[in-house]
Order: C-alpha cells, then structure tokens, then sequence
C-alpha cells in the first residue's frame, strides 16, 4: 500500500529534505504473459489500465511504452479541457470526461490541478455566430454548460481581446463553457501511473512494440524490445502511431498523421485568466501557473512522424495572436515543440473492437485528445474487459467508416483541419 | 520547413505548396459496382507510412500544378520529386 499524499506526508518528508519520498511507481521487467497489453503510455493509455484495474477487476495488466510515460502527445498539449462539441455523441463523450476530471485529483489522490476557468470560443464572421449560436442550443440539451456572448461580455469576461471592429477578423461574439478550463497534464500521466500500479499494473517504460502476432484472427502476443509477451488483449493507445501499429497486425486505419505545434512565452505576471480559441484566426491562448503564455498552433498538411512543424504556422498563430491581444506584441516566445496528432476524417476519435479478435483501439483524437483522457481511459477500459464498447463510445466504432454514419466534428475541434 | 523542388518551378519554400495526400490511389472504374468495404478502403483509408511514403502535392502560390513526390516522413527528407502520370524514380 503506498503512502497517501497529503499535508501531513508533506510535512513528514520535509524533515528528511524530500529524499526519502517513496518512488510513485515500479519500473518491473515484463512477465511472460499478460491478460492484456496496454500499448502507449501516455495517459490514454494509462487511464486504461487503471480503470481496467479498478472498475473491471482485471489484474493481470501491463502497459508498454517506447520512451517514457507521458513523454508523447500527454507532454505536449496544451492542457485544454472543455465539452461543447456539436453532435449528442460527441457531447456524452466529453462531459463524461469532463464529469471525472472535476473528481480526479481527489480519486486519484494526486493533484492534477484542475482549474474550471472557462474556455472562451471566439466568432469572427456572421456564419461563426450562427454556428457558435447553434452549437450553444445542442450544448445545452444535451445538458452542458453553455452561453453565447456578444462582443461587450466577450471584452467583460476578457478585457485584453481587441474587440475594435477595424481589425483584420472583428470579434463579433464568443461562446463560454465555464466548466471547461485546464489541467497538469504531466500530472494526469503521473497520478494514473500510480494509481494504476498501485493496483499491480506493470508499466514497462523503453519497451517498444516491433510486431503483434497473430493467429488467424485472433492475436496471440506482441514481440519488443524486450522480448516476447503472450496476451490475448491487446489495447492500442499510440496517438500519432496507431498506424504503425496497425500496419504490424495487417490492419488500415483511416487515419493520417500530422504535427501539431505549440509554444509558450517567457513568463509573466497573471493577464489572462481563462482560455480563449478562435477557430477562425487559429489562435489559443492561455495562462499556465507558471505565468507562461500557452499557445496552440495548427496542424501542418501533410503527413509527418519528425515531430517537427512549419515555420510559417507559427507565423500564422502569433499574426492571429498579436491581432487580438496587441498587449502581447513585446512578449518573448521561449519554447516551441511539436507532437503527431493522428487524424481521423471525421475529426473524432475511434474507440472501438476491429476485425481481429483481441485487438482494440483506441486513436484519432487529433488535436484534441488531451481533454477526454479520463473518460477515455474509462471507456477504453469498458470496451476491453466487456468485448463491447459502452454506450458512450457505441458511435465511435471503426466501422462507421463503412456505414458512413460518420460524426462530423470538424466545427467543434478548436483546430481547423 | 523544407524545401521543395518543384518539377516546373524549380526549389521554393515548402509554404508555397498544399500537400494532397497518399498518392497513385486509383479512382474505382466501375462506382457503381463497390461494396460499401470497397469505398470505405477508397475514401478513408490511408496508409499513414511512417519511412517512405509517396504523395501529392499542389504547388498552391506557384504554378499551381499537381506533382508527385517521395518523401520519408520520418525526418521530412525528400527523396524524388516526378510528374503527375511518371513512373517515381525510386522504389
């Protein structure tokens, strides 16, 4: 049993200068079988395994990772967590996701420092309004916070915004989910991680998978860096790489793989105490703790694994960003960095059973799967134990593409591709 | 950012150009006798390489003409660059 964090352990292990923490999780060498492979570490990937743990009695768990946990797309978002997606399908995935984050850090007995200081989205041009407007409405029956602004609350709830009507795209209005807000996502991988090996996962770091076996249609196994192991479930959470996965299993998946960038600024005292996107212009901003500035970029267009991006789209998203908050003109940028971000027609997520038996995935939240990452996990998990996905995720199977009964969400990502 | 040597304009900036995706997918001969498997494999489907991967692209702010190219998109090297219609240069 480990040590529970709290005000008092804090204390405790200030007296001994903070060395003698115990360590949050194991670093085992894999068993020769598994009831089933976790592959990614990231905190999808993480969340499965500790839900797979703690809701569906499952022991037998590992989770294999190439490079470190959380050291993927889970490090390089930019922590943004909302739910006001269009579609009824949409909208329970992500308020189930964003109904655990507001229990999380209490859950998980980590803080992940869940912070609801709203998600503003931006409306610069008369379909923009009636988009946002209508989006509003499907927000709010299907029960998720919502509210159109015009351009005077929009200046009220964030003073910086230049809201002058001679700019390049004027602020004609804005939509606020005030649940909605930001997370730690280093945090997010660390507290599941725990979590879930405090339950007897084993988390298999500089594991990489080199192939998947199988046996006709059911698989039997994955070979790695580190030697062979037998399972007969295999959950594949490799974001940007499910493709590659999927190739190993002779399977296709109808995704692409592209770089999404972001970046911060040097740090600065508190301005801009929510998050604001605009789709449109592509900027989003917001404030992390440390009192950087976290930018989004958009998505290069073509297909790239270099986790490297464009120039001239950061060009683009600070040209949007200096625009509508001219007070950032002298701010310095930092850091910048890219991740792959695996892309489904669509714009939403698959997570679902394929047509090999043991074989799931779960892949294509493109730019925006940072956010659903405990109802993920919870679902993914769901899916898994039951050979069944729940009815939260019955929409996002892979054989909509087949059916066409597809669930467009190009409007609601906050990243136009 | 990379450079691409546009088979007709010769080497500009990458922004100048709109990559179009998986190339040498052929359009079905006959639409109306596919499957819905079929058109799924058709319309969605992509291989997504992670090495060598062979793709459109549209030089967009130049002479707008649609190309080929080989690339590894692993580092973003580009290997060959042929016409629309040209057998690629490399395997």
């Amino acid at each position: 049993m480990k040590n529970k964090y709290s005000i008092f352990s804090l204390i405790k292990n200030a007296f001994s200068y903070h060395e003698n923490w115990e360590k949050a999780w194991k670093d085992p060498e894999p068993k020769k079988e598994y009831d089933v492979v976790i592959i990614g570490g990231g905190g999808h990937g993480l969340a499965t395994a500790y839900y797979l743990a703690k809701k569906h009695n499952m022991k037998n768990i590992a989770v294999v990772e190439k490079g470190w946990i959380g050291g993927g797309n889970t490090g390089r978002n930019t922590t943004i967590i909302r739910s006001n997606y269009l579609w009824d399908a949409s909208a329970g995935l992500y308020d189930h996701a964003l109904k655990i984050w507001e229990g999380l850090s209490q859950e998980l007995n980590y803080n992940v420092m869940f912070s609801q200081r709203g998600v503003m989205n931006l409306a610069h041009n008369l379909q923009d309004v009636r988009d946002l407007k209508r989006r509003t409405h499907a927000n709010r029956l299907n029960g998720i916070d919502a509210v159109y602004l015009n351009t005077e609350e929009v200046k009220k709830f964030c003073p910086i915004i230049n809201t002058s009507p001679d700019i390049r795209y004027p602020v004609l209005g804005g939509t606020l989910q005030k649940r909605a807000g930001t997370a730690r996502h280093d945090a997010v991988a660390w507290g599941y991680a725990r979590g879930a090996d405090e339950m007897g996962v084993d988390i298999i770091q500089n594991c990489e998978v080199k192939g998947i076996k199988r046996n006709g249609d059911t698989v039997e196994g994955i070979e790695t860096t580190k030697g062979f192991i037998k399972t007969n479930k295999i959950g594949v959470v490799a974001a940007g790489h499910s493709s590659v996965i999927a190739n190993m299993a002779g399977l296709r998946l109808p995704l692409e793989s592209k770089p999404l960038q972001a970046l911060v600024s040097e740090p600065v005292k508190p301005i801009i105490d929510t998050v604001v996107m605009s789709n449109a212009v592509h900027a989003y901003v917001s404030q992390s703790d440390k009192g950087e500035l976290v930018i989004g970029a958009g998505t290069d267009d073509y297909v790239s694994y270099s986790q490297k991006g464009s120039h001239d789209i950061v060009e683009g998203t600070l040209n949007a960003i200096l625009e509508l908050y001219p007070i950032f003109s002298r701010m310095r940028m930092l850091r910048q960095w890219g991740g792959i971000v695996d892309i489904c027609p669509d714009a939403s997520p698959i997570i679902s059973k394929t047509s090999i038996k043991g074989l799931y995935f779960n892949c294509g939240w493109g730019t925006g799967g940072f956010k659903a990452t405990p109802g993920s996990g919870d679902l993914f998990a769901h899916t898994i134990a039951n050979d069944e996905p729940h009815k939260l995720n019955a929409a996002f199977n892979l054989n909509r593409f087949v059916s066409g009964d597809l669930v467009d969400e190009h409007g609601a990502a906050a990243v136009a591709h | 950012m990379f450079l691409i040597n546009c088979p007709f304009c010769g080497e500009r900036e990458q922004s100048e150009f709109k990559a179009g995706g998986e190339a040498h997918i052929v359009r079905p001969k006959q639409p109306t006798e596919l499957s819905d498997d079929q058109w799924a494999e058709y319309l969605f489907m992509r291989k997504n390489i992670k090495g060598i991967q062979f793709e459109r692209w549209n030089h967009i702010h130049g002479c707008r003409k649609w190309f080929n190219m080989v690339r590894d998109t692993s580092n973003d090297e580009i290997k060959a660059v042929y016409k629309m219609g040209e057998k690629p240069p490399v395997k």
